[in-house]
C-alpha cells in the first residue's frame, strides 16, 4: 500500500464538524486570490457552480467542457427535483433526518461527516437558487411547493416541473456567464481534457484537445478540479448523454488518484424499455412519477391481455405488496431488483417481456386528468413521443436502466483526491451516496460541492502549500502532450474493420449481463476474460476514418471507449472482491431469506480505493474503514 | 423503411459545401432521427468514408445541442420536438429527406451539420442573469412569488438554447431566444432590480452578433421545441423601450 487514505474528517460532534472546519481552514487573502489559477473541468452543477463561485471570490478560473456551451452539461437532464431539509411542510423533517435517510439509503457505505454536511448545506442551496431566479414550483399563496421522492417518508423535494436539473443548471450557467463577461472565468467549450499533469507530486495542470481543430494544448494552474460526471456509459445503454465519459477521471487514476467503489452503480427503476439493437440511449421517466403511478405486473406468467382488460384481482402491485410502508416509493436499487425479479418469473410485459406497468389510472380517477397533466405533463409527452403510446389512456411500460455511478475518484473531506491539488466534485467523486443514491440527491450534492464546499476548501489547500510557479512551458507538459498526441494518432493508425460503436455496444452488453443489477463470482470472472479479449480486439480491429486535425467525433469516441474498456475491468474486479451485497451492488451469494441485499459489516464496512499499479499489473486495494458513531448499522428495511 | 437522404457536407469552416446523396435502407420506424444518422454513419465508416458530423448529446430533448433543418423545417415536422426526439415513424417508406445545418450569419458552419452557436452564450453574458453571488441569499420562502408569475416564468425558462428560432426566422433574428430569458427573469421579483438594464444589454448584444431584426413573422414559435410564445418578444420590446426612455445604461 503506497497511498495514505487520510479522510481528514474534522474532530468534534457531527453537527459542528463543518462549522469548526471552516474556522480552522487556511484562508487566501483577497489580493492573492487572483494570482491563483484554478482549472475546472466540466460545467455541470458541480463544475459550473464551482467555477462561478471561485471567480466571485477572486480566483482566476479556467473552465473546460466538451460540449459547445457550458449550458449543455448533462445535469440539465435531471427531471424530478432536489432535496432540502427545509421542513416547510412541517412533516417532521430535519437536517438529521435527511442525513439519516441518505446514510441508510446508501446502505451504510458512506461517511457520516460528509453526508451530514450535505444535509446541512441542502437548505442554503435552495436559498441560493431562488435568489438566482430558479422558478421552483409554488403554491397559490406564493410559498414553495414540495413533492415526495423514494426512500423518504417526508416531502422535501423542490422541483421545477419535470425540468429541475435544467433550471438549476441554467442558474449556475448564468452565474458562470456573468463571471465570464467580468473576465474572472475563461471558458473553453468544445475542449476535452485528455490527461492530467502532475509535477512534484502535485496536480499542476491538464492537457486538452481542441475538438474543432484537433490542437493539443496545455493549461497550467495552482489546482485542478474535476467535475466531469459519472461513468454510466461504460454500459453503452444508459440514461447518460452520448458524450458523458470517464476519460478525465480515468486519466487521473492512471496518474495516481485512487478510484473508490467503482462497482457501485445505480440502476434506475423507471426508464422506457429498450426497443431495438440500434438504440443509442435509454430515457428516464422521473422517479417523481411514483408519487402517483402504481407499479404492477399480471399475477399470471405470460398474460398477454391488454392491461386495461386485466381485472384488479389478477394484478400484482409488487412494490406495495413487498414494501407496504414505502410502497411505490421504495428506493431505486430495491425497486429495480423487484422489477427484474418479476420479469425473471415470466411476468414481464411488452413485446420483450422486459417491462412492468406504471399505471396512472387510479390517480387520474382520484385527482383528474388536469392535475396529473400539471404535475407530469412534459414527462407524459416525452413518453408518447418515444413510444407512440398515450400514458393517459394506457399504463406506461418501464424497465430499469443504468443511471448514476456512486463510485468515483476517492476524495477526503476537503474533496481532494490522493493527488495533492487534484479535487473532485459531484458525480465524479465517490463521497456521499454510499452504495445507492436516493432520488433528488444528485443535484443536491453537485451544488453543495460546487457552491459551498470546494470554494472554501480550495483556499485551505492553496493557503497551506507553498507552490512553485509553474507555467505550460514546463517540460512535464511537453511530455504529456506527446503522449496524448501519440495516443490520438494510434486510433487512426489501426485501420481495422470495426467501428467504435460496435466495440462499445459489446462492452456494454458484457457489463450489463455480468456487472449489472445482480452479480456473482462466476459471471464476474467470465466478464474479466471477455473484457480483456475485447480490449485486444479493439486495439487490433478498430476503424476510425478522417484525421486528427479536424472535428472528428468518431476519434473522440474512440478515446472514451478505450478508457471504458479499462474502467469496466476495474469495476468487475471491485465487484468480485466485495462478496457482500449492499445497495445497488447485489451479489447473488449474499442475500437475506427474503432476497434482499445482505451486508457483511464485519468484513466490508470500508471504502475500496483502488490504486493504479502500472499497465499489465493488477490494481492495489487500499481500504478506508468507515466508522459509524452516530447511526446504528441495521439491515435496511422498507417493509 | 428505405430512404434517400440529401445531406449538407462541408469539410471545414472556410471551405465550400454541397448536398450529397446517401441511401438509407432498412431503417426502423422506431428509431429516432439521430439513430438513423448513426446507422448511416456506421455504414459510411465501414466503407472507409468520413461520417457525417452533427451535434447531439442528451438525446432526450433537453440539452439543446442537436438541431437540424429537415426538409427546410427546423427540428423537422413534429411540433414541440427537438431533432433527437423526432422518430422515423414521422416519415414514410421511400421518402426523400433534405438535411441541412442551421443557416444564419451568426452561426458559422464548423463542419457538415455542426454550427458555432457561441453568440447565444454572449447574449446571456450581456445580462441574462440575476446578480446573486453565492452565499448572501435570504430564506427561500421570504419572498412570496405568485403561482401565476412563476408558471409564466417557467414557460419562458424552458428554452433549451438550441437556436431553432434563429434558423427558422427569415431574418435570422435571435429575438425569441433573448426574449425568453428577458421574460423568465423579468417575471420574478428577484429579477426586478436589473430588469431594464438586462433587456437593453441583451438586445444590443444581439445586434452586435449580427442577428437580424424581428419583424414578427412568428416562424420562431412554430419551430421552438419548447413551444415558447412570441408574447415574450412583446415583453422584451416593452422592457427595451422603457429602458431607452428612462435612460438606462447597459
Amino acid at each position: 500500500m503506497s497511498i495514505q487514505l487520510d479522510s481528514r474528517i474534522p474532530s468534534g460532534p457531527l453537527a459542528q464538524k463543518w462549522d469548526r472546519h471552516r474556522f480552522e481552514m487556511k484562508l487566501v487573502n483577497p489580493a492573492n486570490k487572483r494570482k491563483n489559477t484554478i482549472i475546472v473541468v466540466g460545467s455541470g452543477l458541480a463544475g459550473g457552480a464551482a467555477a462561478a463561485t471561485m471567480s466571485e471570490l477572486g480566483y482566476n478560473v479556467k473552465c473546460f467542457c466538451f460540449q459547445d456551451s457550458p449550458r449543455r452539461a448533462h445535469s440539465i437532464a435531471a427531471q424530478g427535483g432536489i432535496n432540502a431539509a427545509k421542513n416547510y411542510q412541517n412533516d417532521g423533517d430535519s437536517v438529521y433526518r435527511l442525513f439519516y435517510d441518505t446514510i441508510k439509503g446508501g446502505d451504510f457505505r458512506s461517511r457520516e461527516a460528509n453526508v451530514y454536511r450535505l444535509a446541512e448545506l441542502s437548505v442554503n442551496i435552495i436559498d441560493q437558487c431562488v435568489a438566482q431566479g430558479v422558478p421552483f414550483a409554488r403554491e397559490y399563496g406564493g410559498l414553495l411547493a414540495n413533492r415526495s421522492f423514494g426512500g423518504a417518508q417526508v416531502s422535501r423535494t423542490f422541483y421545477a416541473r419535470g425540468q429541475t436539473g435544467q433550471q438549476l443548471l441554467l442558474g449556475a450557467y448564468q452565474a458562470l456567464e456573468r463571471q465570464i463577461a467580468r473576465g474572472g472565468v475563461k471558458m473553453f467549450p468544445r475542449t476535452e481534457m485528455l490527461d492530467l499533469v502532475v509535477i512534484d507530486g502535485k496536480a499542476r495542470g491538464i492537457v486538452t484537445r481542441n475538438l474543432v481543430t484537433g490542437a493539443v494544448e496545455s493549461h497550467a494552474g495552482e489546482a485542478v478540479v474535476l467535475a466531469t460526471g459519472g461513468y454510466g456509459n461504460v454500459f453503452y445503454l444508459s440514461t447518460n448523454a452520448q458524450g458523458s465519459n470517464a476519460t478525465a477521471i480515468w486519466r487521473a487514476y492512471k496518474r495516481g488518484a485512487a478510484f473508490a467503489n467503482p462497482c457501485f452503480t445505480q440502476i434506475h427503476p423507471t426508464c422506457i424499455p429498450v426497443s431495438g439493437e440500434y438504440q443509442s440511449k435509454l430515457t428516464l421517466m422521473s422517479e417523481s412519477l411514483r408519487n402517483d403511478g402504481r407499479v404492477w405486473v399480471p399475477k399470471k406468467a405470460g398474460d398477454k391481455r391488454d392491461p386495461r382488460q386485466i381485472p384488479e384481482n389478477e394484478r400484482d402491485y409488487f412494490l406495495e405488496r413487498k414494501y407496504p410502508s414505502f410502497g411505490n416509493l421504495a428506493p431505486r436499487d430495491i425497486a429495480s431488483r423487484a422489477a427484474k425479479e418479476v420479469c425473471d418469473e415470466g411476468r414481464g410485459v411488452g413485446e420483450t417481456g422486459l417491462g412492468v406497468y406504471l399505471d396512472f389510472a387510479d390517480a387520474i380517477k382520484r385527482l383528474g386528468r388536469d392535475a396529473i397533466k400539471e404535475r407530469y405533463g412534459n414527462l407524459f409527452e416525452m413518453y408518447e413521443r418515444i413510444t407512440n403510446e398515450n400514458p393517459y389512456e394506457a399504463p406506461m411500460r418501464i424497465y430499469p436502466a443504468v443511471h448514476y455511478t456512486m463510485g468515483g475518484l476517492w476524495v477526503d473531506y476537503n474533496l481532494m483526491s490522493t493527488i495533492d491539488g487534484l479535487h473532485v466534485t459531484g458525480e465524479a467523486n465517490f463521497s456521499d451516496h454510499g452504495a445507492n443514491r436516493l432520488g433528488a440527491s444528485a443535484l443536491m450534492q453537485g451544488l453543495a460541492d460546487g457552491y459551498f464546499i470546494i470554494p472554501n476548501t480550495i483556499g485551505d489547500y492553496l493557503g497551506s502549500h507553498k507552490l512553485q510557479k509553474v507555467d505550460a512551458s514546463h517540460d512535464a507538459f511537453r511530455s504529456v502532450e506527446n503522449e496524448v498526441s501519440e495516443r490520438t494518432k494510434r486510433f487512426l493508425s489501426i485501420r481495422g474493420t470495426r467501428t467504435v460503436a460496435s466495440f462499445h455496444r459489446e462492452l456494454g452488453k458484457i457489463m450489463w449481463d455480468y456487472c449489472g443489477m445482480t452479480r456473482n463470482e462466476a459471471g464476474l470472472k467470465l466478464a474479466l476474460e471477455k473484457i480483456s479479449a475485447l480490449r485486444t480486439a479493439f486495439w487490433h480491429g478498430l476503424n476510425v476514418t478522417g484525421s486528427d486535425v479536424e472535428l472528428n467525433q468518431a476519434l473522440e469516441k474512440a478515446g472514451r471507449v478505450a478508457d471504458f474498456l479499462e474502467l469496466g475491468e476495474l469495476m468487475c474486479i471491485d465487484a468480485l472482491h466485495r462478496s457482500e451485497s449492499c445497495g445497488g451492488h447485489f451479489r447473488e451469494e449474499s442475500q437475506t431469506a427474503d432476497g434482499e441485499a445482505l451486508r457483511d459489516d464485519e468484513n466490508f464496512a470500508y471504502v475500496a480505493a483502488w490504486e493504479f499499479a502500472g499497465e499489465g499489473h493488477s490494481p492495489t486495494l487500499n481500504k478506508e474503514p468507515l466508522a459509524f458513531e452516530n447511526v446504528k448499522l441495521t439491515q435496511r428495511s422498507y417493509e | 423503411m428505405n430512404l434517400t437522404l440529401h445531406v449538407w457536407r462541408q469539410a471545414g469552416p472556410e471551405l465550400s459545401g454541397k448536398m450529397v446523396v446517401y441511401k438509407a435502407n432498412d431503417i426502423s420506424p422506431d428509431m429516432s432521427f439521430l439513430e438513423m444518422l448513426d446507422v448511416v454513419n456506421e455504414r459510411l465508416t465501414d466503407n472507409g468514408e468520413v461520417p457525417i458530423a452533427f451535434d447531439h448529446d442528451c438525446r432526450e430533448g433537453i440539452c439543446g445541442m442537436c438541431g437540424l433543418m429537415i426538409n427546410g423545417v427546423a427540428h423537422g415536422p413534429m411540433n414541440g420536438t427537438a431533432t433527437c426526439q423526432l422518430h422515423m415513424r414521422s416519415f414514410k417508406d421511400g421518402d426523400t429527406i433534405y438535411i441541412e445545418p442551421w443557416r444564419a450569419r451568426a452561426f458559422p458552419v464548423i463542419k457538415d451539420l455542426t454550427v458555432d452557436r457561441s453568440a447565444l452564450d454572449r447574449i446571456i453574458q450581456a445580462g441574462g442573469f440575476i446578480s446573486a453571488p453565492t452565499g448572501g441569499a435570504q430564506d427561500a420562502n421570504a419572498i412570496l412569488v405568485p403561482k401565476e408569475s412563476v408558471d409564466n416564468a417557467m414557460d419562458a425558462a424552458a428554452c433549451i438554447g438550441c437556436g431553432a428560432c434563429v434558423a427558422a426566422c427569415p431574418n435570422a433574428s435571435a429575438s425569441l431566444f433573448t426574449a425568453a430569458k428577458v421574460s423568465h427573469l423579468g417575471l420574478l421579483p428577484q429579477g426586478q432590480p436589473e430588469r431594464y438594464r438586462r433587456a437593453l444589454a441583451m438586445v444590443e448584444q444581439m445586434d452586435l452578433e449580427k442577428f437580424g431584426s424581428c419583424t414578427l413573422h412568428g416562424e420562431c414559435q412554430e419551430a421552438c421545441p419548447k413551444e415558447i410564445s412570441i408574447d415574450t418578444i412583446t415583453r422584451m420590446n416593452h422592457d427595451y423601450i422603457r429602458a431607452r426612455l428612462i435612460g438606462t445604461r447597459p
